[in-house]
């Protein structure tokens, strides 16, 4: 399998507190990857890095071969690499249909879309497949959050990625909802073998759904390979899953 | 284009009536019309531009710059015509929005109508000290033709109004079909959140700027339609206050609708003759109430008050 | 050499006077989050009141050196009245809108007041010239100035270090503090934001207030005098940064002396040097000199 992302001596610093310390991780094509690790442990810090919103102080980004470390969030999410937000970023003023549609029409207007399939009818097939055609003429600010949780990633997948990170899909959601809702957010992503990477506190979620897992403690990876024997490493239960289990998400 | 939208329809249905019942309407009441219509090409880009989350408090220095470069079009067979002039005032002002642009698509805010109202007082500056342009007083500026028609007279009165009414259908056409497209669907989406929309792979500022360059053309247009109509042009056009002014028309007429700015410049210029006719000192003081009035308790604009209507109507 | 020096002195009386307006400006936003535009009204009924209540006085032919203390004292009660009755009367209403509400909101403000000028003292032009002459002139060098451009040089010096001792020396100063770090902080620890936004209001009343008292013997007081000022002092807090009492004073001193410069040595830029020099500022420092770009956390 080839690697799609891939990051090397990853290091972010903010005045004395390092976010960020010497991560390298590569991520193969068509994989399904978590991201564990207490908070203040670097996860989403690792995300907005990848992702272009912050500037790594040192190291490299490269995506497919493809060194993407200077570029913004919108070059980065040209090349295929889009995320979505542990605070849902909709637009509250327009209804979950048209959120869609702008989704839909930005990747148009970069020549990602099938020309003979119609914007209104993508932004349907993505309302659909997320569940939330009963809500596509409500406006998205008076969605409850989870719905919202969800436009929010049916935008990240309608602009066509094919690397999506999640920030916490489960972060704000009820534990009993917690599975129903990662079923139906992979099986969409998934349908068109987007490769995944999320955030996750939930051992449960992340057991069940990963093949591998990164899990991070201090701004570092203290273990990275395939999910059972990173949830048995001793470091990661003392670090990681011990605190997770007092966790009130 | 499949079937005709209720927006369109109602543009058409307005064209279609102003040019017929043009030539009824007393003189008066022509040139109001046409003068209102002119300026609301102006509320008209601060439509697009309020859709985008920016107010500009400086809409007066592409008003201005229409007006001027329309004033200063040659005096050559066919360039001094009402049509010509008016193309000249868009482009020039186009051209200075495409400029000033580089600067303003940096800022939202506050600080984008601050910065909006400097660079319209760096061009009030400016002109009230170039004694070429006619300083404080500024000078006469008339078409030769409109649209081939001699200007002077009953005919040429009616020519520039309809030259106008044709104008600011066109302008409300072309802006609600682009409000319609993906392009346009944008505005709004960055009024409510640009982090978003640059995480979707657009970019925000370039998209402001262009925004920015279409508001600049149609206030362009409408400076130059307003010098053809009035006759003359001076420094106020650029002066901060007459930006204030088209703002308060596009509060009161909200960002519903493309036919909103030109039915409220209407409204406003209805009440500014009759408030001048029998109290020229409270004009303002009225304006300003109704301002009030809007923003607490309409904050959509009159225009939603349709909208209440045909719900209960229904 | 000689024109130098008239340049200096120029524009540190035009910044004294710019510094008295601009403070009670951004004194306003730094609290309260609103850009007042009805702040040049202020301005304006301030100077008609002082020439109201000096005028009386002088024609009363009671003795003129009370007149400095007339000025302050109407400059005072134009505070006490406007402030509250405007804060409490409007803006209480618009709290927690956006910003640019708030800017459309003291726009109406100033439509209406500008007005109400105009009802109350008519459309002629007021003058009270004796606390000005009174004062006489001093020559400095080749030059000849009258000594009430100096005093308003002193006042604006006081008008800061009162300001400065009001922010960092007293209880209700650190309160203001604690309401610009943090408006929702400084309420659940039980700061009044309430009173805190009335006094803050009223205070940048009688500040715009004050400037136009202090320049009411200088001028003739006509209406539209506070149109011009307003988009001056805005020059002034935007280059200053927004909500930054230092910013105002160094904001006042740039924009002063880029413009004495300019009427000396190029009178044709006069008003576009100002707009021309805050322009710049933003395009270098997008917020101001003295304040840090924000950072959105996501």
């Amino acid at each position: 399998m080839s690697v799609i992302l891939e990051t090397r001596e990853l290091t972010k610093t903010f005045g004395a507190v390092t976010a960020a310390s010497s991560i390298s991780l590569a991520i193969e094509e068509d994989t399904v990857v978590g991201l564990i690790g207490s908070n203040g442990a670097g996860k989403t810090t690792f995300v907005n890095l990848v992702t272009g919103y912050l500037k790594p102080t040192s190291g490299a980004i490269r995506y497919r071969g493809r060194d993407i470390t200077a570029l913004q969030p919108r070059q980065v999410t040209r090349l295929g690499v889009c995320r979505s937000f542990q605070i849902p970023q909709v637009f509250d003023t327009l209804t979950a249909s048209e959120n869609l549609l702008v989704a839909v029409g930005i990747a148009a207007r970069h020549g990602k879309k099938p020309v003979e399939e119609a914007p209104e009818d993508a932004a349907e097939a993505m309302l659909l497949r997320f569940g939330l055609d009963r809500f596509r003429g409500a406006p998205a600010g008076i969605l409850p959050e989870g719905v919202r949780k969800l436009l929010d990633i049916a935008m990240a997948l309608a602009v066509k990625p094919q690397i999506l990170l999640l920030d916490e899909p489960t972060s704000g959601v009820s534990s009993e909802e917690k599975f129903a809702l990662m079923d139906l957010v992979l099986g969409a992503i998934r349908a068109d073998r987007v490769t995944v990477l999320f955030v996750e506190h939930d051992m449960e979620i992340v057991r069940r759904y990963t093949q591998r897992i990164a899990a991070f403690y201090e701004g570092r990876i203290i273990a990275d390979g395939p999910t059972s024997e990173v949830l048995e490493n001793p470091e990661v239960r003392r670090y990681v899953v011990g605190e997770a289990a007092v966790d009130p998400c | 284009m499949k079937r005709l939208d209720r927006t369109t329809f109602a543009l058409l249905a307005s064209l279609v009536l102003l040019l017929a019942g043009g030539p009824l309407l007393p003189e008066w009441a022509l040139f109001l019309v046409t003068n209102s219509l002119a300026k609301g090409l102006v509320v008209l880009g601060l439509l697009l531009l309020m859709r985008t989350g920016l107010v500009s408090f400086g809409q007066g220095l592409y008003f201005a710059v229409g007006a001027y470069a329309a004033g200063m079009m040659p005096r050559a067979p066919g360039l001094s015509d009402a049509l010509a002039l008016m193309l000249a005032g868009g482009v020039a002002a186009g051209v200075v929005a495409a400029l000033c642009g580089l600067l303003l698509a940096r800022y939202r805010g506050i600080f984008f109508a601050m910065l909006s109202l400097a660079f319209s007082m760096i061009l009030y500056g400016l002109l009230v000290k170039t004694s070429v342009l006619g300083s404080t007083d500024g000078f006469n500026v008339a078409a030769r033709t409109v649209l081939g028609v001699a200007a002077a007279g009953a005919y040429g009165r009616y020519a520039v109004f309809a030259l106008t009414v044709a104008t600011a259908f066109a302008a409300g056409f072309l802006l609600h079909r682009f409000l319609g497209s993906h392009l346009g669907r944008l505005a709004p989406a960055i009024r409510d959140n640009e982090l978003r929309v640059e995480y979707m792979g657009a970019s925000v500022r370039n998209v402001v700027h262009l925004n920015l360059v279409i508001a600049g053309i149609l206030a362009g247009a409408g400076g130059a339609l307003t010098g053809v109509t009035v006759g003359h042009i001076d420094p106020e056009m650029a002066y901060w206050t007459t930006s204030g002014e088209f703002v308060f028309v596009a509060i009161l007429s909200g960002t519903a609708s493309v036919l909103a700015p030109f039915l409220g410049s209407i409204l406003l210029e209805l009440l500014r003759s009759f408030a001048y006719e029998y109290s020229p000192n409270t004009w303002q003081l009225v304006v300003g109430g109704a301002m009030l009035l809007v923003i607490l308790f309409l904050p959509s604009g009159l225009w939603s008050v349709f909208g209440r209507w045909r719900k209960v109507l229904r | 050499m000689g024109d130098v020096l008239a340049v200096v002195i120029d524009g540190t009386i035009y910044a004294s006077w710019l510094f008295i307006i601009a403070a009670g400006l951004t004194i306003v936003y730094g609290v309260m989050r609103i850009l007042n535009m009805a702040h040049g009204s202020l301005y304006a009924l301030g100077a008609y009141a002082a020439t109201s209540v000096v005028g009386a006085w002088i024609r009363g032919g009671r003795a003129p050196l009370v007149s400095y203390a007339l000025l302050i004292a109407a400059a005072i009660a134009v505070g006490l009245i406007f402030g509250p009755l405007i804060e409490r009367g409007v803006l209480r209403f618009v709290y927690g809108r956006d910003e640019i509400v708030m800017v459309l909101v003291t726009y109406a403000l100033f439509l209406i007041l500008e007005d109400a000028i105009k009802l109350v003292w008519g459309v002629e032009s007021y003058f009270i010239t004796e606390p000005y002459g009174l004062l006489g002139t001093v020559e400095i060098g080749p030059l000849t100035y009258p000594v009430y451009s100096g005093a308003l040089v002193l006042a604006a010096i006081v008008t800061g270090l009162l300001l400065r001792w009001g922010i960092y020396g007293t209880r209700y100063g650190k309160l203001l503090v604690a309401v610009i770090h943090d408006r929702e902080m400084a309420a659940s620890l039980g700061v009044n934001v309430r009173n805190v936004f009335l006094i803050t209001f009223t205070l940048g009343t009688m500040l715009a207030a004050l400037g136009g008292a202090l320049t009411a013997p200088t001028v003739s007081v006509v209406p539209g005098m506070g149109v011009e000022t307003i988009v001056l002092a805005f020059a002034v807090v935007v280059v200053g940064g927004l909500g930054s009492m230092p910013g105002a004073a160094l904001g006042s001193l740039i924009v002063g002396l880029v413009r004495s410069a300019a009427v000396h040595f190029f009178p044709q830029v006069e008003l576009f040097s100002i707009y021309l020099v805050m322009a710049l500022v933003l395009a270098l420092r997008p917020r101001g000199l003295f304040v840090a770009p924000e950072a959105r956390k996501i």
